[in-house]
């Protein structure tokens, strides 16, 4: 199911703005990657560019390349619509669908690409989805109301079920706990260890603790200061970024001697 | 009514002299100063009528009382709080009295068109036309027709262009070209509606030759003004809907017509009709263009594309512009049809109220 | 899923073109329109414009001869309706922004928005039926006292529909968009300039006048403006109201007054022929192009204004 990333030499603009420069890095399949960063150090940018929902924002362009198992997703015949079915995004703060109840927003991806499912060919989706994200035994009961009708942590859980209902290989979450209160998030990181077994994650975050505690390898991007590009420093696995980092400043950053 | 002065003056000596040392009105102060100003107008209107013969004027008296009240209760709250305090009432009363005053003109059309629009609000004013009607009876069956015809027409031309230029100027707009777009749009809003009738006539007449006279032609005026109308509000409903939905839509592989199609529209959908419901109300009053290019007939027509078309605000118009004998049959007419057009206006924009207010989808935040 | 791998080199979206493209050609159908409105108004509007009496019977001399007291009326009317309209809707606005009290003033906002929905030809009918005759005895009492001002010169009209009595209804017309304009401006003023102000001591009204008024200045101007864009356009409610005569003349309470442009060919057009049809069309024209200015100026001012105030 899942595949392993290869980021080589990414220059991310928009228009003429060089937001994010010479990034290049290799993702294992099955495997937790944390990107860690101060805010404004284009580590949102970058993971948008995985999935190239970057080209979303008007202006917005990338140089390099992004190989996903060898293919590159900057290629000129890729539809970037097919891309984003293989790699997943769940965002920061939890966007279900208000005009779906809870059954049509896991089952959203499959049905707005009008791909037509038989009706138990749905159920038995709704209920693998919903337990691979550890919401099906608070929502089995009321699978026909509205998805916004639900807490914020659910909520996110839910999205991230719409996220693995059309199994994708990758899935990309942009700081998934930072709209959520500490159970929740504890919630969504257990979540996030089991997805693990079957899925590549990349997850954006502003908790050390966070990265720390799911993580197998972190990345540190910095910002030399305003208006010059962000950076990649650091990158390796998570023990040794947190223990001993070869670079003064992500030793600062992870202690919290940042400035 | 000469006894009212002297008694509503020994009401309100009391409490002012008595507020005077604390330095401010007493709550009740102007309330009673509005009292005795309406008072005092009122015995001056008494006098005048007695006076002049004519019968008494409640409206002249209340109007003139209201009037009174302002220097007065300016007059008295500088004495008593000086006039910074004196000035800040001047407003209060000025500002209460520019609401009080727009109430004016609606409360009078309201009563007018209900008590004179009544007399010929039956049975036979909805289900029999003009044709062959000379004098009494007859009614305005032809011209609801045609109003319905007419607008409906309009609402199938504009509401299709409306919608899709809003989707482009949202979603696919950029540069150039949608800049120019919003520029035109603008401009539509401003063309006069009997500038639009022009047009329409102008139009058919090159291919039919002039005098042509259409239900299609006033169809085609009313797009012109409906248009503009539904892009611009199309246009606010769309730009409502969070840009994080259509990244949730995008990220799970959804191309872009598919997710505007399938999430951006039916969030947006109860808004998306309310503007549309508004833009019908609104045309479906217009007069002039219609005058101008549909004409109007006496008789039934049902077909858009033949002959002349009357409709109700163009009806009330002809009714009142030529007068026959008895004049008071034609103007009952024209007020029952005024009567009917305002409840039709009054319906749509309720019911875009109610839209909106019970289909817009929560977004839980 | 290892097939997904070589569907990713993936063909166009025969949707989202068919999609795309037909919104662009709704968006072309804008500026089509609108060119079409321009060049057919034209076309129809040269032959009248060299046109003389013996060619159209509706003319007396040439065609700007014609239309010189129309367009005078035109604007005349219309900034007389501004004029009491302006005061008014400021005042509506304020009463609803900052001294009703907040449970009721969404309520009152619909009341003033219930006016835009009258249609005008009822309105019209409102303004010859009840305002003329009811106002008239008003006009009989400023020309007896106030005569000597030149604007309230006699004779006085007996039936009271005078171009002052076209303008209160006008004025009645563009009160509630001028209002909801004003209203939405002065419900944007910084809460944090109106306590500063309170915070200082000042009473309502100077809190009004030292942070709402100057910070929805130029609101109230673009609300004047397309007050003023719709007054010219207004057609029915003057064409029943008024009994014009076709002069320039600036009194207000006589019964030969100016007539509009709008209201002129409303009343005219059901029996023009030939070259008259042309004529009228022609005075279309103008009164399209002056609203059109009216109404560039108004963006102009609006746009101005989003440039100072750093929105957008």
């Amino acid at each position: 199911m899942s595949k392993r990333i290869e980021v080589r030499d990414l220059n991310v603009y928009y228009s003429k703005f060089l937001a994010v420069e010479g990034v290049s890095l290799e993702i294992e399949p099955r495997s937790v990657t944390a990107f860690i960063g101060p805010s404004g150090c284009g580590k949102s940018t970058f993971l948008r560019t995985l999935n190239r929902m970057h080209e979303v924002i008007p202006g917005a362009r990338v140089e390099g390349e992004v190989l996903i198992d060898g293919n590159n997703l900057y290629d000129p015949d890729v539809d970037p619509v097919l891309v984003r079915r293989q790699v997943g995004m769940v965002f920061q703060r939890p966007n279900p669908f208000p005009t779906m109840s809870i059954k049509e927003n896991v089952l959203a991806g499959v049905k707005l690409n009008n791909a037509k499912i038989s009706r138990s060919d749905a159920d038995a989706l709704v209920e693998q989805s919903l337990r691979g994200a550890n919401l099906w035994n608070e929502v089995k009961d009321r699978l026909d109301r509205p998805g916004s009708g639900l807490s914020g942590g659910q909520q996110q859980r839910l999205c991230i079920a719409r996220a693995i209902a059309v199994s994708p290989e990758v899935i990309l979450m942009d700081e998934p706990c930072s709209a959520l209160d500490p159970i929740s998030t504890l919630a969504i990181e257990d979540l996030i260890e089991e997805l693990k077994q079957q899925y590549t994650i990349v997850i954006v975050t502003h908790n050390m603790q966070q990265a720390s505690r799911v993580s197998d390898k972190t990345a540190f991007f910095n910002i030399a200061g305003t208006g010059k590009p962000g950076k990649l420093i650091e990158y390796d696995a998570t023990t040794t970024m947190f223990s001993n980092p070869s670079v003064k400043a992500t030793e600062d950053y992870v202690s919290g001697r940042f400035g | 009514m000469t006894m009212t002065k002297p008694e509503a003056e020994t009401v309100t000596s009391t409490p002012i002299a008595n507020s005077l040392t604390a330095g401010r009105l007493p709550t009740p102060a102007p309330w009673i100063i509005l009292g005795t100003a309406i008072a005092v107008s009122a015995a001056l209107f008494a006098v005048l009528g007695v006076a002049s013969g004519a019968g008494f004027d409640w409206g002249g008296a209340i109007i003139v009382g209201g009037l009174l009240y302002v220097p007065s209760i300016w007059l008295f709250s500088r004495l008593v709080e000086g006039g910074r305090r004196a000035k800040d009432r001047l407003v209060t009363a000025l500002v209460t009295g520019a609401f009080l005053l727009a109430m004016i003109p609606l409360i009078s059309l309201a009563i007018t068109v209900v008590t004179f629009g009544l007399a010929r609000f039956d049975a036979e004013f909805f289900n029999s036309s003009m044709r062959n009607v000379t004098g009494e009876g007859g009614g305005a069956l032809h011209a609801i027709v045609g109003t319905l015809l007419m607008t409906g027409a309009a609402a199938i031309i504009s509401i299709p262009i409306g919608l899709l230029t809003s989707i482009y100027l949202v979603e696919y707009g950029r540069g150039r070209l949608a800049q120019g777009i919003t520029f035109l749009v603008d401009v539509m809003t401003g063309i006069p509606s009997i500038v639009a009738g022009l047009f329409a006539y102008a139009l058919f007449a090159i291919f039919f030759g002039p005098g042509i006279r259409l239900g299609i032609a006033g169809a085609v005026a009313l797009s012109v003004l409906m248009i503009p109308v539904v892009v611009r509000s199309s246009e606010e409903m769309l730009r409502l809907v969070p840009n994080e939905l259509r990244e949730a839509a995008y990220a799970l592989g959804v191309p872009k017509w598919l997710t505007i199609v399938k999430v951006v529209l039916p969030t947006s959908i109860a808004g998306i009709t309310t503007g549309i419901m508004l833009s019908i109300a609104r045309v479906i009053g217009e007069t002039a263009p219609l005058l101008i290019a549909a004409g109007f007939t006496q008789s039934m027509n049902y077909n858009l594309f033949e002959g002349r078309m009357s409709s109700l605000p163009v009806f009330v118009y002809t009714q009142y512009a030529n007068q026959g004998n008895p004049p008071e049959a034609y103007l009952d007419r024209a007020w029952a049809a005024a009567l009917t057009l305002i409840l039709i206006v009054m319906a749509l924009n309720l019911l875009a109220r109610l839209v909106a207010r019970f289909f817009a989808p929560k977004f839980g935040r | 899923m290892s097939s997904a791998a070589t569907t990713i080199k993936a063909k166009q979206r025969p949707g989202d073109r068919v999609f795309s493209g037909s919104a662009v050609f709704a968006g072309s159908m804008i500026l089509v329109t609108l060119a079409a409105v321009a060049i057919f108004l034209i076309v129809q509007s040269i032959p009248a414009l060299f046109a003389t009496s013996d060619e159209a019977s509706i003319l007396t001399t040439n065609f700007w001869d014609y239309v010189l007291p129309l367009l005078f009326g035109t604007i005349w009317a219309a900034a007389l309706a501004l004029l009491m309209a302006l005061p008014v809707s400021i005042g509506i606005a304020l009463f609803i922004s900052h001294y009703a009290p907040r449970r009721l003033a969404s309520v009152l906002g619909y009341i003033v928005d219930l006016l835009a929905a009258v249609p005008s030809v009822v309105f019209g009918l409102w303004g010859i039926g009840v305002l003329a005759p009811a106002i008239q005895p008003v006009y009989s009492w400023l020309v007896t006292n106030l005569g000597w001002f030149p604007l309230f010169a006699g004779p006085v009209s007996g039936t009271g529909r005078t171009i002052l009595t076209a303008a209160v209804v006008l004025a009645v017309m563009v009160l509630p968009i001028m209002t909801a304009i004003c209203r939405e401006v002065f419900l944007q003023t910084p809460v944090l300039h109106e306590e500063a102000a309170l915070a200082l001591g000042a009473t309502r009204w100077e809190m009004i006048r030292m942070s709402v008024l100057p910070f929805g200045r130029s609101g109230i101007i673009s609300a004047s403006v397309l007050g003023l864009g719709r007054a010219l356009g207004e057609t029915m409610a003057v064409a029943m109201v008024l009994s014009a005569s076709g002069v320039i003349s600036f009194q207000l309470l006589t019964s030969v007054n100016p007539s509009t442009i709008a209201a002129n060919i409303a009343l005219s057009f059901p029996e023009a022929y030939g070259l008259n049809v042309n004529v009228l069309i022609a005075t279309g024209l103008i009164l399209f192009v002056v609203t059109f200015a009216v109404n560039a100026f108004a963006r102009w001012i609006v746009s101005r204004r989003k440039e100072f105030s750093g929105a957008n």
